[in-house]
């Protein structure tokens, strides 16, 4: 299509290799610590990645996944993300319908209701002192609830149903459908792309975040992956479930060592797996979310 | 006689009228009240954990004590203010909120818009695909893991340091060095969400109309020219929104990367206001005083927001958030 010159050329053959190039960087540390998980890092650093079989172990994973904390935090960051998900969808849908619906009375006040929280915001504290009085600290409520009514996404799913013909609902209104009828019949099942948008976003939202449940949960039978996570790679604390059998202080730093990787490799692997077959609706979601 | 009586009747119809409007709302609302069902979950969540927290910021102007209750507690009006900004502490810890911030908007801005401009050159869409695929992957990383990531790699005998030994003689303290920890932080930062944040520009840049660039061919404009006369300005509208937001959001940088980075050797660089505003309030319990820092926090975050919209809106002559 077009006549390149050669100076545009090696423009973009250098832009090729300066991409290839960016994308490396991307994936060294990732692919460092997956290889570091089953080799000894110290081979790893020095004689590179190792054929010789009896460098290659699966201690690392072994250890983790005989660790409860582990197993138990991965399975309440299930259950958060589920949790938070379903509510942010069913809060989210129900309230931008309404939103949605042509002369609506009291559409600005609730608009505004819930455009003033993007500016406003009582701040950590107070927040904290609010959970606290409600007596959700340590409670899966605390981690679930506040957060899961974002502006942004009734914006984005109210604009999306704005978008649906109307003929569609008049038609069922001369046929005698109710509201409710029309939303369940009629709008949600139109709808089914744009909640995947948000489920997807608030699942991974919670998934990786820690904040919340290290300041309201203080039971470590309740802690998420992220909490565990954070111990075991920033504290430097081996959970003792891990290493009960360890004896001399080389080797405990070394078991150590092949937890953080193996740790790190199971707890992002699933995502990173299952990313590349949504990543059409992630960006979906960035997209739609710029047109407000 | 005449007239009251044409009064009267004007002010019955008058009446009517109003009757009849506040009427038709409670008709509305009986006919529709399905609606309001439907709006009251979000209500009530957003009213609880995002309003009672703007009232509760209150004691912020009060000595909160938990016996007295937010209401009962003794006012002291701007004390704790006083106290933060004549503290020893405050212009450093202030500095290292608007340096970080800063720089990251500086350097981590205009990248992802580079990445778009050079994606947008890659002419075959399966090479594209999987340098995007490897571009996006960070962003689905937890934060914890990234910064286990950076210690690991960046720790004395880790991977870099070792790369590193053939040019120096010991160790770059990465972790421990406070003038390190600014670059680590933009630096990862840059690795976990500039591809990501280059989506929207690659998506904008999809809708240049071919016919520009092949007239601008034929005119002998080489590809660096039409990058910028062509390429550029189309992503003008996206950048002017994304960098108020961008600016807006300055002070209210992320506690959580931040927090995970620190150590007690680094704290004079990465201190920041959130970090003190939690070790303060909920690590040493002094309610009212961090409240007060963390609605310092977000008075500057409200200006530099109207502040940069005004900016914005000047350069791009109409191109604004409200």
């Amino acid at each position: 299509m077009h006549n390149y010159s050669r100076k545009d050329r090696a423009i973009l053959f250098f832009n090729k290799i300066l991409l290839v190039f960016i994308a490396l960087i991307i994936i060294f540390p990732l692919l460092y610590v997956l290889l570091g998980s089953f080799l000894d890092p110290s081979v790893l650093l020095s004689k590179g990645i190792s054929f010789n079989p009896s460098d290659w172990t699966l201690e690392g994973y072994r250890r983790v996944f005989q660790d409860d904390l582990i197993v138990r935090s991965f399975l309440n960051s299930i259950l958060y993300a589920v949790g938070f998900t379903l509510i942010t969808i069913v809060f989210t849908v129900l309230a931008a319908y309404p939103l949605s619906v042509e002369g609506f009375k009291g559409k600005n006040f609730f608009m505004i209701f819930f455009l003033v929280t993007m500016f406003f915001n009582g701040g950590l504290i107070p927040t904290y002192l609010l959970i606290k009085d409600l007596g959700l600290i340590n409670s899966i409520w605390a981690i679930i609830l506040p957060g899961s009514v974002a502006v942004w996404n009734i914006i984005l799913v109210r604009t999306f149903f704005k978008g649906l013909p109307k003929e569609l609902k008049e038609a069922a209104k001369m046929d005698g459908a109710s509201e409710l009828q029309i939303f369940l019949k009629i709008v949600l099942p139109l709808a089914k792309p744009v909640i995947f948008v948000i489920a997807l976003y608030a699942f991974v939202g919670q998934w990786n975040s820690y904040f919340n449940a290290m300041i309201y949960l203080e039971d470590q039978d309740l802690y998420p992956l992220q909490l565990v996570l954070r111990s075991i790679l920033i504290q430097n604390e081996v959970q003792p479930g891990m290493i009960n059998d360890m004896q001399a202080a080389a080797e405990l730093s070394k078991i150590a060592e092949k937890i953080k990787y193996a740790s790190i490799v199971v707890s992002s692997l699933p995502l990173l797996i299952m990313y590349p077959f949504f990543q059409k609706y992630f960006e979906k979601g960035v997209m739609v979310g710029s047109l407000k | 006689m005449e007239e009251p009586i044409n009064k009267k009747i004007k002010s019955m119809k008058k009446s009517k009228i109003k009757d009849r409007t506040e009427q038709s709302f409670l008709q509305y609302f009986k006919s529709n009240y399905t609606l309001y069902l439907f709006l009251a979950p979000a209500v009530i969540v957003v009213f609880i954990f995002n309003y009672i927290p703007m009232y509760g910021a209150l004691i912020a102007f009060k000595d909160f004590s938990a016996m007295k209750g937010i209401l009962g507690s003794d006012w002291v009006g701007l004390e704790h203010f006083k106290e933060f900004l004549t503290s020893p502490n405050f212009l450093n810890i202030f500095l290292n909120t608007i340096k970080l911030s800063f720089l990251e908007l500086i350097i981590g801005f205009p990248i992802p818009i580079i990445l778009a401009l050079m994606l947008n050159q890659i002419r075959r869409a399966m090479v594209k695909k999987n340098i995007q695929l490897v571009l996006y992957a960070p962003n689905f990383i937890s934060v914890v893991i990234v910064a286990g990531m950076i210690f690991i790699l960046l720790s004395p005998t880790g991977p870099i340091n070792t790369i590193f030994s053939m040019f120096t003689n010991s160790p770059v303290p990465f972790m421990t060095d406070p003038d390190m920890f600014r670059p680590i932080y933009i630096f990862s930062g840059i690795w976990q969400t500039a591809g990501w944040a280059s989506i929207i520009y690659v998506a904008a840049l999809a809708n240049v109309d071919p016919q520009l660039h092949e007239a601008a061919t034929l005119d002998g404009a080489s590809l660096f020219q039409r990058m910028i006369h062509i390429d550029l300005p189309t992503l003008k509208p996206v950048i002017a929104v994304l960098l108020i937001l961008s600016v807006g959001g300055i002070m209210a940088i992320g506690f959580e990367k931040a927090y995970l980075l620190q150590t007690d050797l680094n704290l004079p660089a990465s201190e920041i206001l959130p970090t003190y505003v939690y070790k303060r309030g909920l690590q040493l319990g002094d309610y009212s005083y961090s409240t007060a820092v963390g609605l310092f926090n977000s008075i500057i975050n409200v200006v530099l927001l109207i502040f940069a919209n005004n900016v914005v809106k000047k350069l791009s002559k109409g191109e604004s958030l409200y």
